[in-house]
Formats: C-alpha cells, structure tokens, sequence
C-alpha cells in the first residue's frame, strides 16, 4: 500500500515548526506502510561545496576518523555532525569528486543524499519509531517528503526504504508499483546510472535521474516518465527550491493536495492533513491522473503551478 | 440527537448505529471530529439521519441501509460503497470510487466527484453538482449517473445499462458507451433526480443522455483472437 507525504512551506514564518507538523504527518499513515519510514528534509543550506547524508551498515563507525580523511583529501571540513546513525558532512568540493573519492577510499559507506540542502534520512520499523529515532519532531527547514513503507515488490530493508535520491537535492517517493522496472533498470544501468536494491521505486528515481542528466527540466522529465514508465504510481518529488506530485493516468494510488496561502501539503490520504494549521479553509483536492503539479520558489516566494 | 466525538475512534459510534434498540430511540446523530478517519458510519440498517461534521476518510458510509447520512466536508475512497437504499449527501468534493457497486438509494456531491465515480453502479442513483474524474461509470449496470459539470477520459466504459446525464464537456466516451436521444421519459427521470438533490436550478435540458450501444454483451466468436 504504503503512504507519502510532503509538507511545503510558502511562509517562511514557519520552518521551525516543520518537524512539528510533518511528524504527525509521517505517523498518521503507519496503517498504509509499517515496515519502514524515510524522509527528506531542506532548509540548512551549504553553498560552498557539498552536502552529503551518509550511513554506515557497521554501528561502531568512525565518524570522527572519516571526518579526518575528508579533511585531508578536500582541504578542510565545513561542518559535520551525527543525525542518530546518518552523519552529515559539509565538504569543500564538488558531488562528483566526493563520491569518486567514497567509492574508493570508503566504499562502506552508504550515501542517503547529496545536495546543497537536502537530508535523507530512514529506517527499518513503524513511522513513530523511525521519526523519534532522528528526532524529527524537533527538526526545522522549509520542506520535507516522507514515506512510510508496506513492502511489495522487494525485502524490507534499508535499503528499499524511500526516499530514494535521484541526485544534486532531488528524491522521490513511490506509492505503486511499477510493472517495466527490470527492464527499465537494464536501460538505466547502460546509461550508467547504477542501483544499490532491487526495488521498483529506485528504479523511477534513477529514471528521473538519467533525464534531469539529459538536459531534461524536473517538469520535462516527469513527462517523459508519464510516457515510459508502466504501472501504479503517485509520486512526490523534492527539489531544492520546490516540490511535485504526480501520478500515472489511470490513477489508482491514492492522493490528496492542500493548500492554504502558507504552504502546500500532499498526502496518500486526508487523515494526515487533518491536523495541519487552517487546514479547514485550505484548498483540497485530488491530483488529476497524469498531470503534473510542480511548486517552486524561484527566488521568489512559492508560487503553485500545475502543468 | 446524540453526539459523538471521533477522537476516541470510529469503533464504539459504529457499533450503537448497529444496535437496532438504540437506533429505535434516538433518530438524529451527530458525529464530530472525523479528521478523515475511514469507515464512519458503515452498514447501517436504520431510518436515522446522521451528520458528520468534517471531512471523512475511506469507505465512509459504506452499505447504507435506510439512514439518510450528510457529510459536512469532502469524503475519501468510496463513499457510500455498495449502498442499497437511503441517501448519502457529501456537502464538499468525493474522492474515487464515489457510490461504487451501489444497489440502491441516493448519492449527492455538491461539489466534485473523483476518478471511478459510480464505477460498477447496480441501481443507485448518484447526482454530482460538479465535475466527475475519469472512467466514471465503468461497467456500470443500472441506475442513474447525473452530472451537472464536466465528466473525465473514458465515461461509461463497458457499460451496461445504467442512464448517465451530463451537461458540460464529456472528454472521452470509453468502449460502447455512446450518446443518446433524449426522449420525454429520460427528461422526467432527471428532472425529478435533479429535484430529490435539491439542485432545482438545474434545467433538464440542459443536459445530454449517453447509455450503452449494447454490441459488447455477446461474445463473438470473430474476436476471440482479442481476448
């Protein structure tokens, strides 16, 4: 089944109240996904280098050591700090020479994110467990999609829990399943895009991935995934400045948008949107099938558009 | 009238409109605080009327029986699915499914009505004030579809015989479903549907009646390649 949801804030007057209205969120769709839970938050930026969400299978990891090493090979360290098992590391350098430099240096780690502002985070077990165990309650930014996981198409692992970046602060979340992945993943891999799970979801994330590489912009590439991705979808997607819903035209997993002059806020269903601030004069409605709906700051404050 | 308030959940107000002793008693409820919670009001088998002050979440009003049931907000998946008589009026938008497999009774959208509506409809009426998403009335086999705005991709697809009504743009008929001639017997129909919504600033003639061209109900052996 799983659920997903975003929160996007169009006043700023509210970011440090996002972890505050998002868990809520998260939690109020463990009926339609209790075997894991993941997020993407935006909001602390770094512009002079790159961000990275990175995780380790082994408990005792030695952050501090791994911070020494990135000293070392980047010139310094902006900042870094733990968030529960993930760890954050500011690093003076591009996306493409950091993750060169893991893949040799320290191919244990697991990267969740790279971007200038985004943080994945995720975890095996039911929301409520996943979002105290980050301390998401407490957490501030501008927007967040989250996920919650009943497993289908492959293992409950972390692995398979979502959001699945799909590259410099971008991530999706997958409600569906989709029937060409396999060999859509085979095409992708061609193209060089490569996949840590077997699961369905990574395989629209690389997707969105290989287009955007292309040339293509967030709204040209969810076209183009409209047209070759086959199956049950609704998608949310974060970007930096902005976020997007869309779903596949027959439309079968739910979807529900409010919206009020503060902010926009999707979800698989209404239950949890019910507590938001002045949800009750928002603007709801269902996403139509096949059309895309994109929110973007621009440096401007956010303004909706539908396309 | 009695109150209830959702917040403890949606099991102990389900179970006092199952009790018939109770029912017989009080004729008038109201429920507060649904915050989109499923299964409100489900499989009532009483005359009571009952209110639901908010928004409902799936399956809201499910297999009515007699109860007249008003939701003062917009209802999730399958509102009043497979209801068999009474009515059920939803004041803001209805999302899929909206009246599914109904046998009976009466289905009111005051505002819109998503993807699905009426979707294998077996003799409920259902009158949508707003616009119906696609592939409404799929496999529809009886009863009436009104639709005062516009209807979505593939109206009717596979229908059977249910009467659908629409008055602004259709965007696609589905497989055999065509439109219609609408002769003094359809205009009587709708206009007394139209009448029992309370939507009687609506002009039956305004609208345009589609139903089923009938050539998918036998199999023909020349297409069997097809299935």
């Amino acid at each position: 089944m799983c659920g997903i949801v975003g929160l996007y804030f169009k006043n700023a007057a509210l970011e440090p109240q996002l972890g505050a209205l998002f868990t809520p969120m998260l939690m109020a769709m463990t009926d339609r996904g209790p075997d894991s839970a993941g997020f993407a938050l935006y909001g602390d930026e770094y512009h002079d280098g790159i961000k990275l969400t990175l995780r380790s299978d082994q408990e005792s990891y030695n952050w501090p050591a791994l911070a020494e090493r990135f000293g070392v090979a980047f010139g310094r360290v902006d900042e870094w700090f733990p968030l529960a098992d993930a760890t954050v590391f500011k690093l003076p350098t591009t996306e493409a020479l950091a993750l060169e430099w893991l893949a040799s240096e320290a191919p244990e780690v697991d990267v969740l994110s790279a971007g200038h502002s985004i943080e994945i985070l995720k975890g095996v077990g039911l929301p409520g467990e996943v979002a105290a165990h980050f301390g998401l309650e407490k957490m501030a930014g501008s927007h967040a999609i989250g996920h919650t996981r009943m497993a289908t198409e492959s293992a409950v692992t972390l692995q398979g829990s979502h959001p699945f970046s799909t590259g410099m602060d971008l991530c999706l979340v997958h409600n569906g399943s989709l029937s060409n992945h396999n060999r859509l993943r085979e095409k992708l891999k061609r193209a060089g895009i490569s996949f840590k799970t077997d699961n369905d979801s990574e395989v629209a994330a690389g997707y969105l991935a290989w287009r955007m590489r292309q040339g293509d912009s967030l709204t040209t590439a969810l076209q183009n995934a409209l047209k070759d991705l086959d199956g049950f979808f609704t998608f949310t997607i974060g970007t930096h400045d902005g976020f997007a819903v869309v779903r596949d035209p027959i439309s079968c997993k739910p979807a529900v948008i409010a919206e009020t002059d503060d902010y926009v806020a999707m979800a698989s269903e209404y239950r949890a949107l019910a507590h938001l601030p002045g949800i009750n004069d928002a603007r709801v409605w269902e996403p139509e099938p096949a059309k895309i709906y994109v929110w973007e700051r621009l440096n401007q404050p956010a303004t909706g558009s539908q396309r | 009238m009695k109150t209830y308030d959702l917040s403890a959940g949606v099991r102990e107000l389900n179970q006092a409109l199952h009790d018939p002793a109770q029912c017989r008693e009080i004729n008038a409820w109201r429920v507060v605080n649904p915050q989109g919670q499923h299964n409100i009001a489900c499989g009532v088998n009483e005359a009571v009327t009952i209110d639901i002050d908010g928004h409902a979440g799936y399956y809201c009003a499910g297999m009515n029986q007699r109860a007249d049931i008003t939701i003062h907000g917009n209802a999730g998946v399958g509102v009043a699915e497979n209801m068999m008589s009474g009515s059920v009026r939803v004041k803001g938008d209805a999302s899929q499914s909206a009246g599914a497999t109904g046998n009976g009774g009466l289905l009111v959208i005051e505002g819109n009505a998503s993807a699905r509506c009426g979707i294998s409809m077996k003799g409920i009426n259902i009158v949508v004030k707003g616009n119906i998403g696609a592939m409404s009335a799929f496999m529809a086999q009886a009863g009436c579809l009104v639709v005062c705005g516009d209807a979505g991709e593939a109206l009717g697809d596979s229908l059977y015989e249910a009467h659908i009504y629409v008055k602004g743009q259709v965007a696609s008929l589905g497989a055999d479903c065509v439109q219609k001639e609408m002769r003094p017997e359809h205009l009587s129909e709708l206009a007394a549907l139209l009448e029992q919504a309370g939507f009687t600033d609506e002009s039956p003639e305004a609208f345009t009646r589609y139903g089923s061209a009938r050539t998918l109900y036998n199999f023909k052996v020349d297409n069997a390649s097809a299935y």
